[in-house]
């Protein structure tokens, strides 16, 4: 590993210390008050510091949870502080008091004093354990004061239980030790600890009694006594590193080494586990905790999955990088994985035991030493956690009848056949038959039938066809060899079987989750809007993981909603809310099978994406033991990756359209504004210019320039009237107000409206009306589609020469109406732009207008689900169109009215 | 000022367009009294008994639908509404409830004069015998004999299309709601039926009309109903 040759700090190192700090900053600060043993008088310092602290510093100090335990030294000094109330809850008919988190973040003082730190919390409250409430403490910027013993400090856990013999469970893990702003060693040299204990001043409850008798030697107490001195030490060391760093002082700049643990399912993990990272401490050194799944081994038995999981978790807790890898040879795979991660060290254990064939073919470790080359291996012993001796088994099949009847049927078949077709003087080919049996049968089931069917058929052999016969003695030993031979191929067969079968199957459950895993994320790639990113999804979870599923969102206020859920799955309420409201807070899983209120039903998962958590998902399996199964959840945070994912993306594409559609009505507006402004205002000027010149010199104009000068005032309000009168038209289409009431009118009427709105504008114009006959009803709205015909008609009335044509045609489905005038037409290439609002077709603003008018027709003729277009003709002139589409029939007329009448209504 | 011509009463709240009606109607020999919100218009009417109120629908402090309403109540005069372009439904209601006519914004002096004619000709004449034929133009109605001609040349409808056709053309330049149409033609169970008015409609102008599109009698008020031109249009658009 190359050194590095420059004594600057690495700037990414910087980067990560400058931001560290500012975490710190915004932290609140802990202070552990840490002792070698309970009695030295954790308790009493923090609360004398507490004291202290107010007093001197006028500091807000509130105790959050304190165990006096009768105590009178201690009690007096609890005298003048803040006592928070606890939290009473009733678990199995038994009463508890539980230090109370939300009442101490609703509090929120400077100080918050919370006795050991390793206590475990009473089923039903947030956290596992009471470190994880002081995490919150933290994050939420209180400043904590807490005791711990250096039995509870999760590394030097497996150290003490050898020292003292008593296994302490509660632990914690070191990176909160790390944390810690201040660590205040509490020490009392053993004699005086002994001695008060003989004064009844340590705190024993009576359950504890024994072990304690036990604990309190006094060479426990002294060798506790050394860790907990050492311990500190350590991290004054560290203290002195970091301070080194921040000042540049380059000399022992670590080469940054790397080390590898592999971990098993085997209870002596653990121990591994903790042996790598003292080591890794020691060495300031990164380290993976490693698991190589076998490619083709069987599934591992339920108790030996959760045994794995807490393995991982722990390495996870003591600050490791968990990889699970998967390959054919785990030894190999390992070593592989070192040499890419420049790994210099690697942990394996020693193996109890060597089975039989490590000792021919050479044991994990064995391989390990050999292939690893200038990595050091370190192999080390150990006991089983907590003492217990667990025997390492597959999980074991049931025993599968119809292989045994398949097995015992195969040698009977060899028997007969052996018998009838060679009898007993060709032993050579009646072997060979038994043996084809064996092959036949070994290759279709498992070892322990193949091995049965090899027994037996050596069996039947021995007594029907080796003299002597009918007996199951051997009288030439030369046979003991045909047995052996039957046997080896017996069980070569299966194993091979068993190992491709075994692969297959994995390789089948690796493909079925890919697969679920594809078909999510190809289903998610064509879902349009975050809705749907939601829907697809919790059909792919409620299938893939049988759980029920609910999704939580943030609303634009931080609160979270929930906004989907499978049929069925109640609204569990305030409480559930509650936990998806911390794991969306945190960032982090919560609820069954995690660290954070693992006896809950649901588990939440926060729904990463780049730009931060996007919600939380809810799981509620039929089956929650499958989620404790690493796999299984490695696939429930496949899945929600992706849909995180996915919902970024949804809603980032849904950002950039309301972007698109803001800019686009922003940029309506401004030439609105600006076309507006040019129109409305010539029409104005002329008004205001001709009345104007009207009333100030009434009696000098001429009565023919007053005639003309009113006539202009009156085309002029005229003109301001059709401008008005389109962009109020417009404006209420794009808006939506307009919504489309169709009813079933005849043709002839839309048409002769429009034409009768127009009259006296087309009077004298050539004007031709070709109507089909027998048009059909048209489904529409009339005033709609009075409008378009009429703005087509103004529109060619304005622009065209006559004759201007007026047509309607039935055509399949749809009626076509056509509005034609022998004009310029339209300039190449603004065929479709002409339909565009604003637009004008030329520099012919002067004839009025603000090139609304064929905007309208399109927002009609579109409304209706019609089309519109332009086209020129032949001979000059331009020709618009548009259809409206004639779904349904119109209801019928009552009979009654079709009665002839001239007969009964002439007398 | 004319102190015999018909009394005309103006609700408007705005004050140009009370000023232009005010001299509109003057030069043309009517007399007039004005107010600027409903409550003042109902209580104008009540004191004054108007000839003919002109109502404007878009008032401040009441709707001019409930002021029809309120009016109706008790009096009989013709009512003829203003209205701006795109409040057609309004206008509908606002003639189902009892308005006699209506006036789209803006509109020109003799548009508004000859609805007011049309309505206090109606108004008068609905007191006295109806006259026994009805000639327009080309076409003539001979109601006793329940006969009908284009010019000159009988015309055979059926009995809806006879009753459509006398049906406007007794309230000839006044516009018909195709609500009042069904309820006068078809009976009052039949209000949902509007596009029977549509269909027989279009038939009876196939008819009596030269060119159905561009009708001379029948003409179609969009979005409202139908009118029967009694006379060439004063102005349109």
């Amino acid at each position: 590993m190359p050194a590095l040759a420059d004594h600057r700090p690495d700037p990414d190192e910087l980067l990560k210390r400058v931001e560290a700090e500012e975490q710190r900053a915004k932290r609140g600060k802990l202070t552990v008050f840490f002792g070698a043993a309970p009695g030295v008088g954790k308790t009493y310092a923090m609360l004398e510091v507490a004291r202290s602290e107010m007093e001197r510093e006028k500091r807000d100090v509130v105790v959050g949870i304190v165990e006096t335990h009768g105590r009178y030294e201690t009690g007096a000094l609890t005298l003048g502080l803040e006592l928070l109330p606890r939290r009473k809850l009733s678990y199995r008919g038994v009463e508890l008091e539980e230090f109370d988190l939300d009442t101490a973040l609703a509090r929120k003082p400077d100080v918050l004093l919370v006795d050991e730190l390793a206590h475990t919390n009473a089923e039903g409250s947030r956290h596992a354990k009471r470190w994880q409430d002081v995490e919150e403490l933290l994050d939420a910027g209180i400043d904590v004061f807490t005791t711990l013993n250096v039995q509870h400090v999760e590394s030097l856990n497996d150290v003490i239980a050898k020292i003292t013999g008593v296994i302490v469970r509660e632990t914690v893990p070191d990176s909160i030790l790390e944390q810690a702003a201040a660590i205040k060693l509490v020490d009392l040299p053993p004699e005086d600890l002994l001695e008060r204990l003989r004064e009844g001043k340590v705190y024993v409850s009576a359950q504890a009694q024994r072990a304690i008798e036990n604990f309190f030697r006094k060479g426990n107490l002294i060798a506790l006594r050394e860790l907990a001195l050492r311990h500190t030490a350590e991290r004054v060391d560290a203290e002195m590193l970091a301070y080194r760093r921040a000042q540049g002082i380059e000399q022992t700049w670590a080469t940054t080494e790397q080390i590898l643990v592999a971990v098993s399912p085997s209870p002596y993990s653990a121990r591994l586990v903790r042996a790598a990272r003292r080591m890794a401490t020691a060495l300031h050194a990164k380290w993976f905790a490693v698991y190589v799944e076998p490619a083709s081994a069987r599934k591992l038995a339920p108790d030996a999955q959760t045994r794995l999981s807490q393995n991982l978790r722990l390495a996870e807790q003591l600050g490791g990088e968990v990889v699970t890898l998967s390959a054919e040879n785990p030894s190999e795979e390992l070593v592989r994985f070192a040499h890419e991660h420049n790994v210099s060290k690697i942990v394996i254990g020693k193996p109890l035991a060597l089975r039989p064939w490590e000792r021919l073919r050479g044991s994990f470790v064995d391989r390990m030493v050999r292939l690893t080359g200038d990595i050091d291996v370190f192999v080390t012993a150990g006991d089983p956690e907590d003492g217990e001796k667990v025997a390492e088994k597959a999980a074991t099949a049931p025993i599968h009848v119809p292989s045994y009847v398949a097995a015992l049927g195969a040698t009977a078949l060899s028997t007969g056949a052996a018998w009838f077709l060679f009898g007993r003087d060709q032993l050579a080919d009646v072997v060979m038959v038994y043996l084809l049996g064996v092959v036949l049968v070994s290759a279709r089931v498992g070892l322990v039938p193949s091995l049965v069917a090899a027994l037996a058929s050596v069996a039947t052999f021995d007594f029907l066809f080796i003299p002597p016969y009918l007996t199951f003695a051997v009288a030439d030993l030369r046979h003991g060899v045909t047995f052996g031979v039957m046997f080896f191929v017996a069980a070569v067969t299966s194993g091979l079987t068993q190992r491709v079968r075994n692969q297959a199957a994995a390789w089948r459950e690796r493909e079925a989750r890919t697969a679920a895993l594809y078909a999510l994320s190809r289903e998610l790639s064509g879902a349009r809007d975050a809705e749907q990113v939601l829907r697809v999804a919790a059909e792919h979870l409620e299938r893939v993981f049988e759980s029920q599923v609910e999704f939580f969102l943030p609303t634009s206020a931080g609160r979270l909603l929930r906004v989907h859920a499978s049929a069925g799955f109640a609204d569990q309420g305030d409480r559930e809310l509650s936990v998806a409201q911390w794991v969306f807070a945190h960032a982090e899983e919560a609820g069954l099978g995690t660290s954070t209120l693992p006896g809950g039903k649901v588990l939440y998962v926060p729904l990463m994406a780049s730009g931060g958590i996007a919600g939380v998902l809810g799981l509620c399996p039929k089956d929650p033991a499958r989620f404790t199964e690493l796999e299984h959840r490695r696939q429930v945070d496949a899945f929600a990756a992706q849909l995180a994912m996915a919902s970024e993306r949804a809603r980032l594409a849904e950002e950039t359209e309301r972007a698109r559609r803001e800019i686009e009505a922003e940029q309506l507006r401004s030439s609105l504004l600006s076309s507006v402004s040019h129109d409305l205002r010539t029409p104005l000027a002329v008004i205001t210019g001709a009345a104007g010149t009207l009333v100030q010199n009434e009696p000098h104009v001429a009565e023919a320039s007053r005639k003309e000068l009113l006539q202009t005032i009156l085309d002029e309000a005229e003109r301001l009237n059709r401008l008005i009168r389109n962009l109020l038209d417009m404006t209420r289409l794009e808006s939506g107000a307009v919504n489309v009431k169709k009813e079933w009118i005849p043709v002839d009427e839309l048409v002769g409206a429009a034409l009768g709105r127009m009259e006296t504008r087309l009077a004298g114009r050539d004007i031709r009306v070709e109507l089909a006959p027998d048009l059909p009803l048209v489904p529409c709205d009339a005033i709609l589609v009075e409008q378009a015909l009429f703005n087509l008609l103004d529109n060619a009335a304005k622009y065209g020469a006559d004759p201007l044509e007026v047509r309607a045609t039935p055509q399949q489905g749809e009626i076509m109406f056509e509005v034609a005038d022998r004009g310029p037409g339209v300039p190449a290439g603004h065929e479709t732009r002409i339909f565009d609002k604003f637009h004008r077709a030329g520099a012919e603003a002067s004839a009025g207008g603000v090139g609304l008018g064929l905007a309208i027709c399109r927002a009609i003729a579109l409304a209706h689900g019609g089309r519109i277009w332009v086209h020129n003709r032949e001979g000059g002139g331009a020709a618009f169109r548009f259809t409206l589409p004639i779904d349904g029939q119109p209801p019928p007329l009552a009979k009654s009215e079709e009665t002839p009448s001239v007969r009964d209504s002439k007398p | 000022m004319n102190e015999t011509g018909p009394l005309i009463l103006v609700i408007d709240d705005e004050s140009a367009m009370r000023r232009f009606l005010r001299v509109s109607l003057e030069s043309h020999g009517y007399r007039w009294v004005e107010a600027d919100s409903g409550r003042e218009g109902l209580a104008q009417a009540a004191q004054r008994n108007p000839d003919l109120v002109l109502l404007d629908l878009g008032l401040p402090d009441q709707d001019g639908l409930e002021v029809t309403s309120r009016l109706r109540e008790w009096a009989k005069m013709p009512i003829i509404v203003i209205s701006a372009r795109g409040q057609e439904e309004d206008k509908v209601r606002a003639l189902d409830a009892g308005a006699d006519d209506y006036l789209t914004k803006p509109f020109g002096v003799n548009e508004l004069l000859a609805r007011i004619r049309v309505a206090l000709r109606h108004a008068h004449g609905a007191a006295g015998p109806s006259a026994p034929s009805i000639e327009v133009g080309g076409l003539k109605l001979d109601l006793e004999r329940r006969e009908v001609f284009v010019d000159g040349r009988e015309i055979h409808l059926t009995p809806i299309e006879y009753k459509l056709l006398t049906l406007l053309a007794k309230h000839a330049g006044k516009v018909l709601t195709h609500r009042q149409i069904l309820k006068e033609v078809w009976g009052p169970n039949q209000s949902d039926h509007v596009h029977y008015v549509r269909v027989h409609m279009a038939e009876l102008r196939k008819k009596i009309e030269q060119n159905p599109a561009r009708p001379t009698w029948l003409v179609t008020e969009p979005g409202v109903g139908y009118r029967f031109r009694d006379r060439p249009a004063e102005s349109a658009d």
